[in-house]
């Protein structure tokens, strides 16, 4: 190279130059605001007004919460302190603490049982949750429903116990039939525990203490947040199984039973929560036994229960829908029965399919869960326009309780989602 | 399936029920109208037993007798003499009302939001994407709250707007904004339809007026595409347009002798009286509805708008389409065939959502037949069994009405 121009040029550069930084409105913070702010003059005036709205919201919140009071006994002495300043006055949030978590009826002196639940809760929906966790944590998952039964009801540990003896005989009865016969294995098995749940009826009504070690509270007593996060868990759990066999009732070709889910999915589907709310609280009570006593807590998860899985029903039956028919047929192919193409192969891919839209149905249906103060169960908002709104010290407080509790819900609520996020990506097998 | 021949005479055995899948089907069929025939008998007879210790009986003769109770905002004639049945039905308009309004707010909403969550703008793409993460992830009932709270406790009393001197001017002379909700004026006509006063036939003939300006606009404007297409040269519409629309309801409200009955200051000492009153129930509902279910549909539009394939855009802007309408002729179109069908069902939710009225005291058809109407008589059974009914055929009608618009949009390929 430099032969060449040896004599044709009178300097080449035989060393490179150190890189240069980029112009000053070609990189950096000067560009960026540049492309993404003040782009042309119309962006450029979209992002003033933006900006000014965005003033306004953080200038009209931030002292009031900066200078919130935290530790007054009454509105009135907020109030006081305050001298007509604008703040915020979270003392009610400190001093109704328990009853915004509690409800007002549960007795303060248990107040760590349902805590050592929401603890317990988290374990047992870890190794649900993310599937690098060891699996034997699923047996924390297992005994969670009824640790966290004895824990926030009390009453004698038989009864949960005896519940979960149920569910080992119908499983041991399920694993010896299952061989032979995916329907023999799995009615046999819920048969069994059937009975067995009627004859421990018996032996604990016979053996149960009189002082048991956790004192019963009755369901009436449940409210505040708890009841919120009681009615989503049970609700959400329920409805899983449920929607799966409302999902393949759609799908079966026997037609009694695919009518019989269709309108099932479709009536639930076609009325609002509220009313299904109102069967559990005003019309359910005529459907049972005239002698049964069925208490309101569990007609409304039976109701949003049902409720629940017609809508992750539509969500599986998509999962199913999305799947290649080669599938079905090369399940066919392979001899598999109906339970075992199912079990082994559709429902797995489907059910893979399906979680994004299932993680929604629960937001939701978490969301949902605030309806109940509308019968007046006394849940986080029951608990707000009720009992503390109502109250002397308090009335009047209206943006520090709504606030709380939209701030709680949002944390649980996006949190969700976010996980979802994160599972679609994590779960995402095809290749782009 | 052709293998299969028909079994040989006489070989059926009771076994083949359940091992032979020609028959399995028809005996799970069996077991399972059995059971279900057991359920629902379980079920009736339980009810049966119940009603018959409480005394009570079916019957819908409820809706006839006199409700009772007074609404505060009807869309037609109601007193407290009325029927329960009346009640209901004041309570059913009151429903589509704010479900219609609510829809139509929540789509502007909506669409404005999902275009503006992707503008090229970051600051006003993340005060988008805020406000869709917050207001979809806190429930509707609590904004509903919220929002009825800022009305009732924030705004002023009517009694701010009342007398000679008060303290606040009604708003352009017209509107007052109460802690009861707004007030401003309502048109009415002089002259009747046929001599006397104005009645409901005058907005009858008005909706027919508006009605025949619609269909003679939209001549216009084909005769004109037609006219563009012959000749390339687009004849302009807007003053035709302006005039169709205008003249006929000028012409008409100087016939009837259209009139704005106004909130006077000075005719009651404690309330605003005359004009429409939009109840706080009812703005609170609206509104917390439009923003809500806002933040859904902006999800939905942005999906649409990025479903539409990035070379569908640059073919555009390389045809020389300025941004706007790149939008408007070639993304929007498209993007619509992927948004409609979400966006229906968020009307549907809208509509079904609108029954948390009975949370601020707005008299929908929750709040009428499913509340007070159930409170008064008892007739718990009757009265939600209606209000089911009721819902079940909005929404069957609205997914009724959604298949036919799917099939009419569905890309006709082959």
């Amino acid at each position: 190279m430099s032969d060449t121009h040896e004599h044709s040029i009178a300097f080449v550069r035989t060393t490179e130059i150190a890189q240069q930084p980029a112009p000053l409105n070609a990189a950096g913070p000067v560009k960026w605001m540049r492309d993404n702010l003040f782009a042309t003059w119309a962006n450029a005036l979209l992002t003033v007004a933006a900006a000014y709205v965005l003033f306004l919201l953080i200038s009209s919140t931030l002292p009031w919460i900066w200078g919130g009071l935290w530790t007054t006994s009454s509105l009135s002495e907020c109030r006081e302190i305050l001298q007509g300043q604008s703040a915020a006055c979270f003392s009610v949030l400190t001093e109704r603490w328990n009853q915004l978590l509690f409800g007002f009826k549960y007795p303060a002196e248990f107040y760590w049982r349902p805590t050592v639940a929401l603890v317990l809760m988290f374990f047992a929906l870890a190794p649900v949750l993310f599937f690098d966790l060891p699996r034997k944590l699923l047996i924390i998952t297992a005994l969670f429903p009824f640790a966290a039964y004895w824990l926030i009801w009390g009453g004698t540990i038989w009864t949960p116990l005896f519940a979960m003896l149920g569910f080992v005989v119908g499983y041991f009865v399920y694993a010896r039939y299952v061989s032979n016969n995916f329907a023999l294995g799995f009615f046999g098995g819920v048969a069994a525990a059937i009975v067995t749940w009627y004859l421990s009826g018996f032996i604990v009504g016979a053996i149960a203490p009189s002082q048991p070690l956790l004192a019963a509270v009755p369901s009436r007593d449940l409210g505040g947040f708890m009841l919120n996060l009681m009615l989503g868990l049970t609700c959400v759990s329920l409805s899983i199984p449920l929607g799966i066999a409302l999902a393949l009732g759609r799908q079966s070709s026997m037609p009694l039973i695919k009518w019989v889910c269709v309108i099932f999915i479709e009536f639930i589907r076609g009325v609002p929560l509220i009313t299904l709310l109102f069967v559990a609280s005003v019309m359910l009570a005529y459907f049972f036994p005239p002698e049964a006593t069925v208490d309101l807590f569990l007609r409304v998860v039976i109701m949003i229960t049902m409720f629940s899985a017609a809508y992750i029903a539509e969500v599986i039956r998509g999962g199913l829908a999305a799947l290649p028919k080669g599938q079905y047929e090369a399940a066919d192919s392979l001899g598999l029965d109906y339970a075992q193409a199912m079990r082994l192969i559709i429902l797995p891919q489907a059910l893979k399919i399906s979680i994004p839209g299932i993680v929604n149905i629960a937001v939701g249906l978490f969301k949902d869960t605030t309806l109940v103060s509308v019968i007046s169960m006394f849940d986080l908002v029951g608990m707000i326009r009720g009992p503390i709104l109502a109250s002397t010290d308090w009335n009047g407080v209206y943006w520090e309780l709504l606030g709380f509790a939209a701030v709680l819900f949002f944390i649980v609520c996006y949190g969700i989602s976010q996980y979802s996020q994160w599972l679609e990506r994590r779960l995402a097998t095809d290749h782009r | 399936m052709s293998t299969l021949s028909d079994p040989p005479e006489g070989s059926f055995r009771l076994s083949m029920l359940l091992n032979d899948t020609r028959y399995r089907s028809l005996t799970l069929q069996a077991v399972a109208a059995i059971a279900l025939a057991l359920a629902l008998y379980y079920l009736y007879s339980n009810l049966a037993a119940n009603l018959r210790a409480a005394g009570l009986n079916i019957s819908f003769s409820f809706l006839g007798s006199s409700a009772g109770y007074d609404i505060n905002q009807t869309l037609i004639d109601y007193n407290s003499q009325s029927s329960n049945f009346k009640a209901a039905i004041v309570g059913i308009l009151n429903t589509l009302l704010v479900a219609i309004l609510a829809c139509i707010t929540a789509t502007i909403l909506g669409v404005f939001a999902g275009v503006l969550r992707l503008s090229n703008n970051w600051l006003v793409r993340k005060l988008m994407a805020g406000y869709v993460e917050i207001f979809r992830n806190i429930p509707v009932l609590i904004w509903i709250i919220i929002i009825f709270t800022i009305l009732t406790a924030v705004m002023p009393g009517a009694r701010a707007y009342l007398g000679e001197e008060p303290e606040r001017g009604l708003i352009g002379g017209i509107f007052a904004f109460t802690n009861r909700g707004v007030y401003m004026p309502a048109p009415f006509f002089t002259n009747g339809f046929g001599g006397g006063e104005g009645s409901g036939l005058n907005w009858l003939m008005l909706i027919a007026v508006l009605v025949a300006s619609f269909f003679g606009a939209r001549a216009v404007t084909q005769s004109a595409n037609r006219k563009q297409e012959a000749t390339g040269v687009r004849p302009n519409t807007l003053l035709i347009n302006l005039a169709i629309w205008l003249l006929p309801l000028v012409i008409f409200s100087l016939i009837f002798g259209l009139s704005w009955d106004m909130p006077d200051p000075l005719a009651n000492r404690f309330n605003l009286q005359g004009g429409i009153q939009i109840g706080a129930p009812l703005i609170a509902l609206w509104f917390a509805l439009s923003i809500y279910t806002g933040a859904f549909i902006a999800e939905n539009v942005r999906a649409g708008i990025q479903a539409v394939s990035n070379g569908q855009t640059e073919a555009a802007a390389a045809l020389g389409l300025r941004p706007n309408r790149v939008m408007s002729l070639v993304v929007l179109p498209q993007a619509l065939r992927v948004i409609i069908p979400p966006l229906i069902s968020q009307y549907l939710n809208i509509t079904k959502n609108s029954s948390l009225a009975i949370a601020v005291g707005y008299a929908d058809i929750t709040a009428t037949l499913g509340g007070i109407t159930l409170n008064q008589t008892g007739r718990a059974i009757e009265c939600v069994l209606l209000l089911m009914l009721f819902y079940l055929v909005i929404s069957l009608s609205i997914s009724a009405v959604m298949n036919v618009y799917n099939n009419s949009m569905k890309l006709k390929e082959r």
